[in-house]
């Protein structure tokens, strides 16, 4: 699907914010308040723009339960459907929280987030060595989340410049 | 008492300081102000540029470089002005580093000028134009640009400032405080007017990688000019290392050894840390530059057409990171305006005769700035006018 510029800036934008009004939106890109609606509308019937979410840092919260774990599962694809039957059987568990097919030692990047991690070796333990083209597994715990999708959790560059200059 | 004032310099005690200082302490002493008063990026320097610099003090490099600079360095200049202006200058001798393109306009100034020469200045401008050319001993002659061109200057009014005494005209494209971008004609006209008059262009080209709608033309680019022109630029504006202090000058060889000369008596050599990290930002800082670009021109989007619906006359600035609005509506003058939004709305704008008399009327609003800053500024921007 190829983007006009327009809708490639919007994206663009958006993904940074999703939050922003579409009056400035619009204002940005230089159309129509109506235009950038009906470009957004359009961008989200073709999925291209999938969902507007928050990051958020739970690591914060006090008394949130949360354990996230990466783990590289090796696979046996299958004639015909390849690693697609085999990902679809594991993306739609709803522990799975990103599942990407890779180059390399392994073949698919499997994330997962738990409440504890007995609850994560219990999943993978029951639910994913199990399947039968998964050859084999190892899991890796994350300990402490710095930056995430182009986002460094404690930003600490505030506006350091004098307020005003020439 | 004032024993000490009959020490001091003439022409230094007759420079007016300039009209940004007060606004930076009114503004300086209160909490909650959202600044639009600032004349540099709001990005940090890419970390690859500062990541750079650390390298090379922690490879001891703290000794000076070349007068005129690192010879590496002044080769990646050479081939990026070739790459995205189209202009050709050689790396071993019509290129110097200096401290910031200050620097690199006081050294023009001073190489060309014998007292008494003129320099055209074209207003509203940047503050330091006019008393560098007080203090390089010359006499700036001041031309005018105004809102009914863009802020372009004419070559008619030009015409009209040119005496025997002129050596050299003055101008910057894209433009501060203005963001006027000079096109193909307006550029053709000025090289013309020099070509008939015999004079020197002094090109300072320190926001053109910070342009937005038309590719960027260098007056060193055009026919016949490479030879009259000492083009002005540096890492501040499009590289956001205002910080660093590091700029350059091209000219022709003979332009180029006599501002040699200065720099090696009066500052020996840019910063070698700076230096190094300028390699960097050339080698590998492209996209970074990119990026920024489409940020400046999303957010100049948003902020000149927020200004113009809120009732405050804005031409498109085609470059740089300024808006400069005509206040003229509200019947307050510049600095009025100024002072009262500060005051009343803690928004912090320059007041457009801080850049020549040619700016009243007028402010200047940085729009680099976040868009929740910029926001947070239209919000109460429109409130202070609903309120007048």
């Amino acid at each position: 699907m190829t983007l006009s510029e327009k809708e490639l800036e919007i994206v663009e934008i958006l993904e940074k914010d999703a939050r922003i009004p579409t009056a400035d939106l619009a204002k940005m890109v230089n159309l129509s308040v109506e235009e950038t609606e009906a470009l957004m509308k359009s961008l989200e019937e073709r999925n291209i723009i999938v969902q507007y979410t928050a990051l958020v840092d739970w690591a914060k919260i006090d008394g949130h339960q949360g354990v996230t774990a990466m783990i590289e599962v090796k696979v046996t694809p299958k004639r015909g459907v390849g690693f697609d039957e085999v990902a679809e059987r594991i993306y739609r568990f709803k522990e799975v929280k990103s599942l990407y097919l890779m180059s390399g030692t392994y073949d698919l990047a499997v994330t997962i987030e738990g409440k504890t991690m007995n609850e994560i070796a219990k999943f993978v333990a029951e639910k994913l060595s199990t399947l039968d083209s998964v050859v084999s597994t190892t899991t890796h715990f994350i300990m402490k989340k710095y930056k995430h999708d182009g986002t460094i959790f404690d930003q600490t560059d505030g506006d350091k410049r004098i307020v005003v200059s020439p | 008492m004032n024993r000490t004032k009959t020490y001091l310099s003439k022409t230094v005690e007759e420079l007016k300081p300039s009209g940004i200082r007060k606004f930076f302490d009114l503004a300086a002493g209160m909490e909650g102000v959202v600044s639009l008063g600032v004349g540099e990026p709001d990005f940090v320097t890419s970390w690859s540029v500062r990541e750079a610099a650390i390298l090379s003090l922690e490879q001891g490099r703290t000794s000076y470089t070349a007068n005129a600079g690192l010879i590496e360095l002044r080769e990646e200049i050479s081939a990026y002005m070739n790459r995205t202006f189209h202009v050709q200058y050689s790396a071993e001798n019509e290129i110097i580093v200096t401290v910031g393109a200050s620097q690199a306009l006081d050294i023009a100034l001073r190489a060309i000028i014998d007292p008494g020469d003129e320099v055209i200045v074209v207003e509203p401008s940047f503050v330091s134009y006019a008393p560098l050319v007080t203090l390089a001993g010359g006499t700036p002659v001041i031309v005018n640009s105004d809102k009914s061109h863009d802020f372009k200057v004419q070559a008619a009014d030009l015409e009209k400032a040119v005496t025997n005494k002129t050596k050299a005209l003055l101008i910057c494209s894209p433009n501060n405080p203005t963001g006027t971008v000079l096109e193909s004609e307006d550029l053709t006209a000025i090289a013309e007017f020099a070509k008939k008059h015999d004079l020197l262009v002094l090109s300072d080209e320190i926001y053109a990688e910070l342009v937005y709608d038309k590719p960027y033309i260098s007056m060193a680019s055009l026919p016949g000019m490479r030879e009259r022109t000492i083009l002005i630029n540096g890492f501040s504006k499009g590289f956001a290392m205002t910080g660093w202090r590091l700029g350059f000058v091209c000219a022709p060889v003979e332009i180029s050894k006599a501002m040699l000369k200065i720099h090696q008596y009066a500052m020996m050599c840019a910063p070698t840390m700076a230096q190094y990290a300028a390699v960097e930002a050339l080698r590998n800082g492209n996209d970074d530059v990119i990026e920024m670009r489409n940020s400046y021109r999303r957010r100049r989007n948003y902020f000149v057409q927020s200004l113009n619906e809120m009732g405050l006359d804005c031409h498109i600035p085609g470059g740089a990171f300024y808006a400069f609005p005509s206040v003229k509506s509200t019947g307050l003058s510049s600095e009025e305006f100024a002072e009262r939004l500060l005051v009343e709305e803690k928004v912090a704008v320059v007041p457009g005769n801080a850049f020549g008399e040619s700016g009243e009327g007028h402010i200047r609003c940085s729009y680099a700035s976040s868009m929740a800053q910029l926001q947070e500024a239209v919000k109460r921007m429109r409130r202070f006018l609903e309120r007048l």
